[in-house]
């Protein structure tokens, strides 16, 4: 079980949160000018690092905020957690 | 028997004898015994048959690594199987029974499968019991080779769970745990320091080493009351460290009352922990490993450290007669301290050339020590009579010539030690080959983890009490602690040496039949076993533990994983360190799945939650059921009525009178902020642009695949204030989807969210006489039909309380849902009730509502729809044409499998064969005319029995059903067809007159 640093409450444990995925999705639109193709890999297409993950988590039984986390697959280190709509840090082995 | 009590010594209470039963025969043992040394104590030396071949077995182990000593303890409610021998503390009435004997230890029936053996090697069953299929073998073979027999009473103990965070936390109360939290704790950290042992001590316990001057038992005396005295230090006895997870985490198993005679037994049982610590120091000692010969697993063959450990910890002695066989200094000092308790010394074979300082020392004082020699045979079954020992050649592979044939009657081994590094792998952490002491030791973690003493590979007490207290002081530092270095001392009586490593010694030159050698005793692995896998080209380690079984179940190889990596690496021909170890996997030793649970069980594994009306319904003859978490009436049972009967009596009450029905777990979210319509609109299906305020109107919403999610009821309070109605299930799933899009897709939107569920109670009235109910209350909304019309909304009060009022309807009459704020829910039903007396009103349920609904066609989410389900098919194909703006899920709506024309759509089902029996949700819609197996055209989604109509109403999804209306179809279940006749969904006042009243 991780242990998280939500930005505004501090360190919870895993089991207070959710994982939402893979952060820095852009949802593509408007509706009627995306191809089918570009409208699935926003819905099905995701990174599989082996190293630096970016995803977004929510303290979900906390404040209810949602925030991003930089976090290696390897070791489950949390390397970074910075607000949503924010650019991640340059972090070594990070996928962009 | 060859064991027995020693006349004095150890650490037991003499004063305080305890009776207890194994197989039924009484014995006695004292407080500080174990089930296992109270055995030995006594002179049994056979403890059980062994998993597949049935061959007794004894202590090997005197701690958790023991393989062979598995129990059945106590019945019934209190019935613990496969529980160690050796890890149970007596106490006064124990019952125990071996788990794998039939019909008993010394005469067990199965036994014969251990003249079979040759016959039953590794993966026998698998290949054998092919054909024509493995179950119909397994159930015999299981019973053949179960453990223990699982409690049928249900578990009556209490099970506690606590989360804890420290600064450093220390596994292990022996000498190195004892020193590293005596260096942290001195700090002020908070310190934990954990050991599965009732006592503290570990390897120095009762032994007969100095620590600087003093006696070992003072020293850790002296050190336990410091700890004990420190504030911020906790000492958790009887409790287990048994997984190492992410970011510190570590659970631990602290047993609470397994130590007391079962009627001293009160409160929980087991405390399951959860430990973040910032640091972690591992003293978790190491596990001595036997020495592979044939018939090692005879009775009174054990381990030399465990024999050292029984007869001066508990003072049961192994045998009178001992022959040691070794490859490494250790076994030196076990055979002294069984000596100076007065144990024989026959012989001591070590399969080290030379004679090392010990071990001439040893000779000197007249004991017969064979060097370059080791054990090749066991005389006697059920007990020792006698070792066979020979020459080993000069590479250690092969023995040759005579040396003695030796009688005694215990066998004690070492085959060198393996640190306990379970905990430090599981936390990640990287091992390493040390060809010095030749086992796997740490290497590298990611995770704040330091093993140290034994556990870390340093084999000197001396050297690990000075690197325990390094590391203490130093977690204490990383932790922001002033820790200064403590002076360490030095310990007496050091002995390893070096070691020969013998994993198997190839005997196939010796005349006579030897039988096998075993690897893992605990699941009857043996080095041929694990050699026929290497012949049948399973290499990799992982692979030739699932095909042999070797280091499985509660065992996990604690003894045996080392030994059968040595043995592959003479058979693959790669060292060892390149064969490299299986995955430790938590837990270290087996624990209960109730401390797990903890207080989750029973009711209290979802409990459901009360509606605010609960005592009333109850009083009102409520069938209750679990409706999405919440505990609603079905119906309401009147003189003995079936479900069907009542559901009937309340439907026809609801279409001819009134009824009411509380709908309080009916999803409400308030959405409010200056662009509250615009979000709304980009979260429905619907046009919500267009919602005035005091109106509401149906919606329906989708996920980003354009899957129908939910629907319900939007509600438009004011300008920028909203009520979003949900299903009773998807309330917070819905709230949760609204702040994820707002914070994550729109954060320029200016809009809050706030579930408001259970803010308000809601009643619904619901019938031709709803209005004329309501009127009997002091409101401040107008009622009159013109003045709030149905699908508008109103706030208010009512009898001087917040009302809110909906004139929506989910069953085609004239319906109020009247939210009034929850503490006024309870009194609120009672006045309903009274006041509709005179209308003869009726309590109905969640059935009743589900019948009123499918008779109008009104769709149910999660019911009619399924994982597939876009808007389109159930109608709102012309809704999303006239909208222009995006919403979640629009996109997927156009995809081409979204515009199939052959698509399932949401219809009516009209039943043909004039039976009262309505259609079987799930049943097949079909051509009329094709004989099954036929492709499905679709399926039955609800089907009641119309009270107003007399006669079955259904709907159903159907492959372009909308376009065939009018057509026969037939509906069949499991080889009954049925006729029926697709139509337009609302059998039952198919205009919608009898809303607008
Ligand atoms: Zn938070």
């Amino acid at each position: 079980m991780l242990q998280i640093s939500c930005p505004y409450c501090g360190a919870r444990a895993e089991i207070e949160f959710r994982c939402g995925g893979q952060a820095h999705l852009e949802r593509p639109g408007p509706h009627d000018q995306v191809s089918d193709r570009q409208w699935a890999e926003y819905l099905f297409y995701r990174d599989n690092p082996k190293g630096v993950s970016l995803e977004r988590w929510v303290h979900r039984f906390g404040c209810r905020q949602w925030f991003n986390v930089a976090r290696s697959t390897l070791t489950h280190e949390i390397l970074a957690v910075y607000g949503m709509g924010e650019q991640p840090p340059q972090l070594e082995g990070t996928k962009r | 028997m060859s064991g027995f009590r020693l006349e004095k010594g150890g650490r037991i209470d003499r004063s305080r004898p305890l009776s207890f039963t194994f197989e039924g025969v009484s014995y006695e043992g004292y407080a500080g015994d174990t089930l296992g040394s109270a055995l030995m104590a006594n002179g049994v030396s056979m403890l059980g048959r062994s998993f597949k071949y049935h061959r007794p077995r004894g202590l090997l182990a005197a701690g958790l690594d023991e393989p062979n000593a598995i129990m059945q303890l106590e019945d019934g409610a209190q019935a613990r199987p496969n529980v160690k021998a050796t890890g149970v503390e007596l106490y006064d009435g124990l019952r125990a029974a071996p788990v794998n004997a039939w019909p008993s230890l010394s005469f067990d029936l199965l036994s014969v499968n251990s003249m079979f053996a040759r016959f039953i090697p590794a993966a026998f069953y698998y290949k054998t019991f092919m054909w024509p299929h493995w179950s119909l073998f397994e159930p015999a073979i299981r019973r053949a080779a179960g453990l223990g027999v699982s409690p049928e009473a249900s578990d009556e103990d209490i099970y506690d769970k606590r989360y804890a965070a420290c600064d450093v936390l220390v596994v292990g109360g022996g000498p190195a745990g004892l020193q590293a939290a005596q260096a942290a704790s001195r700090s002020g950290a908070r310190v934990m320091l954990v050991d599965h042992d009732a006592q503290w001590g570990g390897s120095l316990m009762a032994s007969n080493r100095h620590v600087g001057q003093d006696p070992a038992d003072d020293w850790i005396g002296r050190v336990v009351e410091e700890l004990r005295a420190a504030p911020e230090t906790q000492l958790l006895n009887r409790t287990l460290a048994f997984g190492f997870y992410d970011h510190g985490l570590v659970g631990l198993c602290e047993r609470l009352t397994d130590h007391l005679p079962l009627a001293e037994r009160s409160g929980p049982r087991l405390r399951f922990w959860k430990v973040r610590a910032k640091s972690v120091i591992l003293a978790t000692g190491a596990i001595e490993r036997p020495l592979v010969f044939p018939n090692n697993d005879r009775p009174g063959v054990m381990l030399a450290g465990a024999g050292a450990t029984y007869a001066a910890r508990y003072a049961a002695a192994p045998g009178r007669r001992a022959v040691f066989a070794v490859n490494n200094d250790s076994g030196y000092e076990s055979a002294a301290v069984l000596r100076r308790l007065g144990v024989d010394i026959a012989a001591i074979a070590d399969a080290r050339p030379g004679l090392s300082a010990k071990g001439a020392q040893m000779a000197a004082s007249g004991i017969n020590v064979f060097t370059a020699s080791t054990i090749t045979n066991v005389r006697g079954g059920k007990k020792v009579r006698a070792a066979e020992l020979h020459k080993l050649d000069d590479d250690g592979q092969a023995v040759k010539g005579s040396a003695a044939l030796v009688e005694c009657d215990t066998v004690l081994t070492s085959g060198g030690w393996s640190p306990v590094v379970h905990l430090y792998s599981q936390a990640g952490g990287k091992l390493r080959f040390d060809e010095q002491i030749q086992a796997f030791v740490p290497r590298e973690c990611g995770q704040h983890v330091l093993c140290v003493g034994a556990a870390g590979g340093e084999f000197s007490l001396t050297q690990g009490l000075a690197d325990a207290a390094r590391a203490g002081a130093a977690a204490a530092r990383d932790c922001g602690f002033d820790a200064a270095d403590i002076e360490p001392a030095t310990v007496d009586g050091e002995a390893f040496g070096n070691i020969r490593p013998i994993w198997q010694v190839d005997v196939s030159g010796l005349a006579g039949e030897r039988g096998k050698a075993w690897l893992d005793f605990q699941n009857d692995v043996t080095s041929d076993d694990v050699a026929l896998a290497i012949r049948e080209n399973f290499k990799s380690v992982e692979h030739v533990k699932r095909y042999t079984t070797l280091g499985m179940a509660s065992d996990q190889g604690k003894t045996s994983n080392v030994n059968g990596i040595g043995v592959m690496e003479g058979a693959l021909g790669k060292p060892m360190a390149q064969v490299g170890t299986t995955t430790f996997r938590p837990p270290y030793d087996p624990i209960e799945i109730g401390a797990f649970a903890g207080r989750r069980v029973g009711e209290n594994i979802a409990p459901l939650r009360p509606l605010a009306a609960e005592d009333a319904h109850e009083m009102l003859g409520a069938r209750f059921e679990d409706y999405g978490g919440w505990r609603r009436p079905a119906f309401y049972a009147q003189d003995g009525e079936d479900e069907h009967a009542a559901v009937r009596r309340e439907a026809l009450a609801v279409r001819d009178g009134v009824g009411l029905f509380e709908a309080s777990p009916l999803g409400k979210i308030e959405v409010a902020g200056a662009d509250a319509r615009e979000f709304l609109n980009r979260f429905y299906v619907n046009n919500m642009a267009t919602l005035k305020p005091q109106r509401c109107r149906y919606g329906v919403m989708l996920d980003e695949n354009g899957v129908v999610l939910d629907d319900g009821v939007l509600a438009c309070l004011g300008p920028n204030r909203y009520l979003a109605g949900t299903t009773s299930g998807h309330a917070a799933l819905i709230a949760d989807n609204m702040d994820e899009w707002l914070q994550c897709e729109w954060p320029d939107l200016d809009v809050v969210v706030q579930e408001v569920t259970t803010n308000w109670a809601v009643m619904n009235v619901n019938g031709p006489r709803a209005r004329d109910l309501l009127r009997k209350f002091d409101c401040s909304i107008d009622l009159a039909a013109e003045a709030f019309p149905h699908m508008h909304v109103r706030e208010g009060e009512i009898e001087g309380v917040a009302c809110r009022i909906q004139r929506v309807s989910f069953s085609g009459e004239l319906s109020y849902e009247v939210a009034v704020p929850w503490g006024f829910g309870a009194s609120f039903w009672a006045a309903l009730m009274d006041a509709g007396r005179e209308f003869g009103v009726s309590p109905f349920g969640v059935e009743t509502l589900m019948a009123l609904r499918v008779e109008k066609g009104f769709l149910h989410v999660g019911a009619d729809t399924d994982g597939m389900t876009l808007p389109q098919d159930i109608g709102f194909g012309g809704v999303i044409s006239r909208k222009a703006a995006d919403f979640i899920g629009r996109r997927s709506t156009m995809r081409p499998d979204s515009l199939r024309d052959d698509r399932r759509q949401f219809v009516g089902l009209e039943c043909l064969d004039g039976s009262a029996k309505p259609l079987t949700v799930g049943a097949h819609v079909l051509l009329p005319e094709s004989a099954p197996p036929a492709l499905t055209q679709g399926w039955v989604t609800s089907s009641v029995y119309s009270a107003a109509l007399g006669k079955p109403v259904a709907l159903g999804m159907v492959a372009n059903g909308r376009e065939r209306i009018g057509e026969e179809v037939k509906i069949w279940d499991r080889g009954v067809s049925r006729r029926a006749r697709i139509s337009a969904p609302g059998a039952y006042d198919p205009e919608g007159k009898r809303l607008h009243v």
